[in-house]
């Protein structure tokens, strides 16, 4: 098969797309998309700080040379959770993101988790027991709130995630399968800060399937963990992202048309939430009102402690 | 030797030469969406004939807790 762009042999054909692309073409045009998606959703301007949450893998950190290729204040945060997996899952993770940042001259931040709370994610999750014997609520509860604070910490306008169009989609088929409004009503290409202790979440990549995010690490020659996390084994994301691919086989272009559908259903209210006074500002991810962790500053759909913060006593 | 070896992770497979690497998934199962595929560390689409004694590994592409 020939690139669209040129007669060399493609390296990935985008059956949704009708699009093959050889190596030199295909990481322009995702460069080219990005920034397209960047503008047509409104994520963020040049003049603004981006905070790249990168964890080692494919999408966070193409996502991160994608930025600095095209020349955004982007930083990078890594969260070490001492995951271990029986072949150092974490820090092999941490010393990838570590190259990477290295090797462009960006800066990286890192967090070590057990150091801040004294536990790491297995152990907290044991501790609390806190979601079923896995300790992935934990950890997204974790991620979540040091992300936020890092970004409020260090000023920065929008923090970026690597979640891409199989990330997305999955989400959204389970959300359609349990029609959990409220979650559809906020899953976006860009959250707004929906209150203080919050920044602009991101997604850059939602539009580009999985398959594309590995194949633009491989072609760039960026190295990723490659292992999954040892925790992630059977979870729900993988067997709907396993279903959604045997749709696509079949009908190509499947997963984007849900997702595009989708978004634009929203556009035109079919799931809108209804309407406060406070709209945007002040509302939780499933349409509830957010008030304020006395302990930590951050966003909390109680009143009191929040989530983490409450977590983090019963360590102590 | 005719046969092809096709690499998954730590799953090794063998196939015959001559046909598409497309069908070559397909016959064992693996779904085309979910993986890429190298030729001497190079990506190849689905749409390339297998040549006898090569080695094809596979890249699994779905990740996600």
């Amino acid at each position: 098969m020939k690139c669209r762009k040129c007669d060399q042999k493609a390296v990935i054909n985008m059956r949704q797309h009708k699009l093959a692309l050889c190596a030199v073409h295909f990481p322009q045009w995702m460069v080219e998309q990005t920034q397209r998606f960047i503008e047509k959703y409104r994520m963020f301007t040049p003049k603004e700080r981006v905070l790249v949450a990168v964890s080692g893998g494919k999408d966070s950190l193409s996502l991160w040379d994608i930025l600095w290729q095209l020349g955004y204040t982007a930083d990078g945060v890594y969260i070490a959770l001492g995951i271990d997996g029986g072949f150092g899952y974490s820090r092999k993770s941490q010393e990838l993101c570590e190259k990477f940042a290295a090797q462009r001259g960006l800066k990286l931040i890192v967090v070590d988790a057990a150091q801040q709370l004294g536990a790491t994610i297995p152990e907290l999750a044991a501790i609390t027991q806190r979601g079923k014997n896995k300790p992935c609520s934990v950890c997204g509860l974790t991620k979540r709130h040091i992300l936020d604070q890092v970004a409020r910490e260090g000023q920065y306008d929008v923090l970026a995630t690597g979640h891409n169009l199989d990330d997305e989609v999955a989400v959204l088929f389970g959300n359609t399968l349990n029609w959990n409004v409220g979650y559809l009503s906020r899953q976006s290409p860009v959250l707004p800060a929906r209150h203080a202790g919050l920044v602009r979440k991101v997604k850059p990549l939602c539009r580009f399937y999985e398959r594309e995010m590995a194949a633009y690490a491989l072609v760039r020659g960026i190295e990723y963990i490659y292992e999954e996390c040892p925790h992630a084994e059977g979870s729900t994301t993988i067997y709907y992202k396993t279903l959604l691919n045997q749709l696509e086989t079949d009908r190509p272009g499947a997963k984007l048309s849900f997702y595009l559908a989708f978004l634009q259903a929203k556009e035109k209210g079919f799931l809108a939430q209804p309407q406060t006074e406070d709209d945007e500002e002040g509302i939780g991810a499933a349409g509830e009102h957010l008030h304020t962790c006395p302990s930590c500053g951050g966003p909390t759909t109680l009143e009191g402690l929040c989530a983490f913060c409450r977590m983090v006593e019963k360590v102590k | 030797m005719d046969t092809v070896k096709i690499v998954l992770r730590d799953q090794e497979y063998e196939v015959k030469s001559g046909m598409t690497l497309r069908d070559a998934l397909t016959k064992l199962g693996i779904n085309r969406e979910s993986v890429l595929a190298t030729r001497q560390g190079e990506l190849i689409t689905d749409d390339e004939i297998l040549r006898p004694g090569e080695t094809i590994r596979l890249v699994a592409v779905i990740s996600g807790g």
